[in-house]
């Protein structure tokens, strides 16, 4: 007998109980599902990040007022510290080395209005430099300007969102709105960038710093960003801010600076960990689901004790019943495997479907484990109930009644 | 009727031989001796009825003749060769090959139509599909089922089903038919005709050995062995070898 008999054999005895064969493969098929949805789900979600950390401007160091204590996410603010200030900001712009542009920041929600609208906003008082470190540039007019922040000009630049609900077709450019109750020149629109991080670049304002800390009442700097010139730059600018700062505050380190290029390392360390995690509680209900499979097939060689039998009498060898038991297995767990893979490629597709912003599809080398990890269980789990199914005593199984 | 002494011609080139056979199941706390010393021989072409009242161990000789299962101890000789000495490979190549065997109750495998119970030898000898199927209606058809190849055996009646069963003993050849109570689960006229399928194979020259109760069926036979504890205490010839009808 030959492999294709062997196959054939299998899927004839596997179609004559069809219900009970989904229902055995039932744990491989949730097995490899959720293998294939957790792989899938994990690889989009880091490729999100990565690309909204590359909108974001890439080679960019954010310094906080505030120690913090372990390197990491975003600085939680403990005790009393200093004020960054935009004196500070323009140290380091003049010292430290390997920096391309400083951006001091104040960042608050305001309410624009022009005529009867209104909306509300992410407001960014900044400085000209802003421009090249976030790498948001303007699509129409200019950027904030040096003179602006010397001279608290009343201008501001508005991002796309906020152009088409204020202003829809109409011209928007040198109008003026008012932006918590005082009036702003438009003389700016940025480009369209979409979302980043879940923020909406294209729904915000910017004006110039001393008019944000207007608003906002406030003196400091909430943030301040430098730019680096390249990735091997930031440590050498990092030590050279840490320096700067530290000799204006007494020597306190009470800021923090955090690496743009640092927090994609943790967050793929977190996401290197989660689909460990994920793979492993995967792989254990495929185990669970090669459990199974065993157990079904354990029961269906007693079941069909008789058949071995007549299978053995008529010339069938002790490796003809032992493949056609295991090759059984194999096609059953791979069937699962195929309906799980299919079930989560479609998963994928209804996700995708749902957050069309999550770059979500199924690897090819996820499809292949998938394959051939349901085809390593099948053998496995296959093995032990084939080799009982091949020592079935001839005599005994025909005589069973 | 004539009577022979059964253990008198030990050449080695008889068809079917066997010394000194025994079957012991070790039942644990208790053993049973279902066969204490079994010889006899049957030459080729010879039609045997084996009698004897219940446990005398005809089932446990048949099997062995069968190559289902080994002696305890004893050897058995099987065309010139020692089959209890062959690996179970090779007594599955002979069941395969050299046997033909019938049961009580029909053994077909119930999910399977008439005609995939009858390949089933044919599956194991390597036949390609064309002429397993080829081969498996004309054993259909020998027996009277042509029509019936595509029914599943709970489509079918008893003596029906026991023809399907002779259909695949038959389909690949054999030079040896066993039949253990071939008729047992059939009604007389059922059983009657199985009766004619097995003279017309003898007539053709197969070698038949078929353990009965009915001495009715025995009749049929040329050479009737009867077992009493565990031995083959009598053997009678009734007739000798003639064209049957
Ligand atoms: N697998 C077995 N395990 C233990 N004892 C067995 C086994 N098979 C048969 N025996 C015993 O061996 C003896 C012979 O049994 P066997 O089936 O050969 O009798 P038989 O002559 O065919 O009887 P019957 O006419 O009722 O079919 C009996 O005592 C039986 O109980
Ligand atoms: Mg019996």
């Amino acid at each position: 007998m030959n492999g294709i008999e062997y196959f054939l054999t299998a899927l004839r005895s596997i179609g004559q109980n069809k219900v009970r064969a989904i229902l055995t493969t039932l744990g491989v098929i949730i097995g490899v599902m959720s293998v294939i949805l957790l792989i899938a789900l994990g690889e989009s979600a880091q490729a999100y990040v990565e690309r909204e950390f590359a909108i974001m401007g890439s080679n960019v160091l954010i310094i906080t007022p505030g120690r913090q204590e372990t390197t990491g996410m975003f600085p939680i603010s403990a005790g009393a510290h200093r004020k960054l200030t935009y004196d500070i900001a323009k140290s380091i712009k003049r010292k430290a080395s390997g920096v391309t542009g400083v951006a001091s920041n104040c960042i608050g929600l305001a309410a624009v209005k022009f005529r009867t609208r209104e909306r509300h906003v992410l407001l960014i008082g900044t400085t000209p430099d802003f421009e090249g470190v976030r790498q948001l540039y303007t699509q129409i007019g200019r950027f904030v300007s040096q003179k602006d922040v010397e001279l608290n000009n009343k201008v501001c630049v508005i991002g796309t969102t906020v152009k088409r609900e204020l202003f829809g077709d109409q011209q928007a450019l040198y109008e003026t709105v008012s932006i918590n109750s005082c009036k702003h020149m438009i003389v700016g629109i940025l480009e369209e960038r979409g979302m980043a991080l879940g923020i909406d670049l294209g729904d915000l304002v910017i004006v110039p710093l001393p008019s944000a800390q207007q608003m906002f009442n406030m003196e400091g700097v909430g943030e301040i960003l430098v730019g680096a010139r390249s990735q091997e730059d930031i440590p050498i600018a990092s030590a050279a801010i840490k320096r700067i700062i530290k000799s204006a505050h007494d020597n306190n380190e009470d800021f923090t600076i955090t690496d743009q290029d640092g927090m994609l390392k943790t967050f793929s360390r977190i996401f290197d960990m989660l689909r460990l995690m994920l793979t492993g509680i995967a792989s254990i209900s495929l185990l669970v689901g090669g459990i199974g499979i065993m157990n079904i097939m354990l029961v269906s060689v007693r079941e069909r004790t008789r058949e071995v039998g007549v299978r053995k009498a008529v010339g069938a060898t002790r490796t003809d019943v032992a493949m056609q038991f295991l090759i059984e297995a194999v096609t059953l767990s791979v069937i699962g495997g195929l309906i799980g893979l299919s079930l989560g490629a479609f998963g994928a597709f209804v996700i995708h479907f749902l957050y069309p912003n999550l770059p979500i599809g199924i690897s090819m080398w996820a499809a292949l484990m998938a394959f051939f990890f349901s085809l390593g269980v099948g053998v496995f789990f296959g093995v032990y109930p084939a080799v009982k199914a091949a020592s079935v005593d001839p005599v005994v199984a025909l005589r069973y009644e | 009727m004539v009577v022979c002494n059964p253990m008198t011609n030990e050449s080695q080139d008889s068809f079917i031989r066997v010394k000194d056979i025994t079957k012991i199941y070790d039942m644990g706390d208790s053993v049973v001796e279902a066969l204490v010393g079994v010889s006899l021989e049957i030459e080729q072409g010879t039609y045997v009825a084996i009698m004897g009242p219940s446990g005398s161990g005809k089932t446990t000789f048949l099997d062995i003749l069968g190559c289902l299962s080994r002696p305890t101890s004893g050897e058995y000789w099987l065309k010139g060769q020692k089959v209890s000495d062959f690996s179970e490979a090779r007594l599955a190549q002979l069941r395969n090959h050299e046997i033909g065997f019938v049961f009580q109750n029909f053994n077909l495998l119930p999910r399977a139509s008439a005609l995939g119970n009858v390949e089933l030898p044919l599956l194991y000898d390597g036949v390609p599909r064309r002429e397993r199927v080829r081969r498996a209606r004309e054993s259909l058809e020998a027996v009277g089922l042509g029509d019936r190849a595509h029914h599943r055996p709970n489509e079918m009646s008893g003596g029906q089903r026991q023809r399907v069963a002779i259909a695949r003993a038959l389909v690949n050849q054999p030079s040896i038919v066993f039949a253990d109570e071939p008729t047992g689960n059939l009604d007389s006229r059922s059983g009657e005709s199985i009766m004619m399928l097995f003279n017309e194979l003898h007539a053709q020259g197969k070698t038949i050995v078929m353990v009965t109760h009915e001495p009715d069926i025995a009749q049929h036979a040329e050479r009737v062995i009867s077992f009493k504890d565990g031995l083959a205490v009598k053997d009678v010839w009734q007739r000798k070898r003639e064209n049957q009808s």
